[in-house]
């Protein structure tokens, strides 16, 4: 375990890395948010989840849905990682004819698995994918990050209200809770807290674990897959993580690094804060 | 004559396709007792899954189970559907092509009693605007429930509009149901008018009373807004040099203004539209609500007068 942790701890590295370079040469894309949900979608497709990059489409993988849609930057630096496509393509973000749009669009790129970006779209996509499994008797499991903002969505009550209906204990979700969205810090904007009483009382199985602590995550969702309940797990996060001047910065959730800004955040990301 | 419900013509027909495609799915939030999904419950408690009064997340889920294969069909009133889960139908359903139908009931003025609140009158406004979307608007029960199994068998993602109250039977549209491809119902030459949805039976009507008029009317019925027949508009904009079109839902962005784009691009002609005009409806019985805004045979024979006296004078 140790040994892999290892592993994954550079490969986070890289994809900060990734992270930097897309959104520096795209001119636009969501740096921060990318940053803190870094170790989330490490541990996911490297370890936790069951998939095949030279098979996407294999029926019985697990899914992963990013309903928070604007972090595409960590999902197509890890999708190109793992070689659903060619790593070249990541220069291509955001740029007329590429398949990487701003938001996850599942028609065009391999490995993305719901169109998402109006948030709580992905959340519900996601539920009525494991309903299906749940039909077919199918046991692959389904992964959703949504975002602390995107929590103040109506629609994800709604869901999930109809994940405790139909029983859909085949999905695990993580909130990504850094307290910070567009205007600001999300207990001035909108108060979510106390968000795991919250998911308790709409039925769902609710942890509260810390977002960067690869070991942390493994070990929650080992736990979360004996659950007869939807899963949601709390993981708090530091938004920017990695950069020392994207830390917690309510600036960096749509921020372009200037040119000096991209050379110290790779190098930070190289050497440590 | 015979009146029927447009929506029954739909849940008969989900019923009959509950045993050929397995993989059909029927969605509702909680109006099921009006869109009369809980006839299909009833059949196939298994494959029907009430949402409770949650359109968004209905419409989302939707979604997801066409990813996992299923054809799910989703259920609810035109108001709902379009405006207050307008985003979902647009980026989780139209955006992404989800192989959805959305079996959508209680539109246009029709809807009656309930008022302005519940009568859709915007919805062909709305997804005519969505890309990717194809959008049925059956006559009456009979071609309802063929619109439904062309819906079904149609890759993609369809939006079925239909109504609540009974409406008369036409046997001149039943013959058949291609999507995209308008009927021609009388081949006349001095006017056009074309309808769609339930408004067939006042055009019908229209015509007859123009032909008394010594008028030969050419009537066409637009059971699909999209795609649109342009080939048959633009024939009728070259023969009959006028048209009419007749729909009940505003006139702002619906089958007339589609007509009116068509005619304006190729074959300029005068256009008038039937159809609510920039207000919102009221409670009262629907066959009142139709006189009282302007939806009936008379309006459209009027409009047809006023076009072929503009016609007459032009050299």
């Amino acid at each position: 375990m140790e040994d892999k942790l290892a592993v994954l701890k550079s490969k986070c590295i890289h994809i900060r890395r990734q992270i930097i370079k897309m959104v520096y040469n795209a001119r636009s894309g969501h740096i921060g948010g990318s940053l803190g949900s870094t170790e989330l979608l490490v541990a996911l497709y490297y370890h936790i989840m069951k998939h095949n990059p030279d098979d996407p489409e294999w029926p019985l993988r697990d899914r992963f849905i990013l309903s928070k849609g604007h972090c595409t930057p960590v999902l197509y630096a890890v999708l190109a990682d793992l070689g659903y496509f060619p790593e070249k393509d990541l220069l291509t973000f955001r740029r007329p004819g590429s398949h990487l749009q701003g938001h996850p669009y599942q028609p065009k790129t391999p490995g993305v698995e719901a169109t998402t970006g109006s948030l709580g779209i992905g959340f519900s996509t996601g539920l009525g994918m494991a309903l299906v499994a749940k039909m077919n008797g199918e046991d692959q499991r389904y992964f959703i990050i949504c975002g602390d903002g995107e929590l103040q969505e109506g629609q994800i009550w709604e869901a999930a209200m109809f994940a405790n209906k139909y029983k859909l204990n085949n999905v695990i979700a993580f909130v990504d809770r850094n307290y910070l969205q567009t205007d600001g810090n999300s207990e001035d904007i909108m108060p979510l807290d106390p968000l795991a009483e919250k998911w308790n009382s709409f039925g769902w199985a609710t942890y509260e674990i810390d977002g960067h602590n690869l070991e942390e995550i493994i070990n929650t969702v080992n736990d979360a897959d004996k659950s007869d309940r939807p899963v949601m797990i709390i993981a708090n996060t530091i938004k920017g993580k990695g950069v020392s001047f994207m830390e917690n910065a309510v600036g960096w959730h749509g921020g372009v690094p200037s040119e000096e800004e991209a050379a110290k955040s790779l190098k930070e990301l190289e050497n440590g804060i | 004559m015979e009146f029927k419900q447009t929506r029954q013509g739909y849940v008969d027909a989900l019923i009959e396709l509950g045993a050929e495609l397995p993989e059909l799915v029927v969605l509702d939030a909680d109006v099921g007792k009006a869109t009369l999904t809980l006839q299909f419950q009833e059949k196939y408690p298994d494959r029907f899954f009430n949402c409770g009064v949650q359109e968004q997340n209905m419409l989302a889920v939707a979604a997801g189970m066409s990813l996992a294969g299923k054809i799910p069909f989703a259920s609810t009133f035109g108001v709902f559907a379009t405006c207050r889960a307008g985003d979902q139908l647009r980026n989780a359903i139209a955006y992404p092509k989800a192989n959805v139908k959305l079996g959508i009931t209680h539109c246009g003025l029709s809807v009656g009693g309930d008022g302005a609140s519940h009568q859709s009158n915007e919805d062909i406004a709305i997804t005519r605007s969505f890309p990717n979307l194809t959008i049925l608007v059956p006559g009456d029960y009979q071609e309802a429930k063929l619109a439904t199994k062309a819906a079904a068998r149609h890759i993609g993602p369809v939006y079925l509009r239909l109504g609540r109250d009974k409406y008369p039977v036409v046997p001149e549209i039943h013959d058949s149901f291609e999507i995209g491809k308008a009927k021609l119902l009388k081949n006349g030459n001095d006017i056009t008018i074309i309808s769609t949805g339930i408004m067939i039976s006042e055009a019908l009507k229209a015509s007859g009373l123009l032909s008394q008029r010594g008028i030969s009317v050419r009537l066409i019925h637009m059971h699909t807004i999209k795609p649109l027949d342009r080939e048959i508009i633009i024939s009728a904009a070259k023969e009959t040099g006028g048209i009419v079109t007749v729909e009940e839902h505003s006139i702002i962005g619906g089958l007339g203004e589609a007509v009116a784009g068509v005619v304006a691009e190729t074959y300029p002609c005068p256009v008038q539209r039937v159809g609510m005009m920039d207000v919102f409806g009221e409670s009262g019985p629907a066959q009142e609500l139709f006189d009282k805004f302007g939806l009936r045979a008379s309006n459209i024979v009027e409009k047809a007068e006023m076009i072929n006296s503009v016609k007459n004078t032009i050299p």
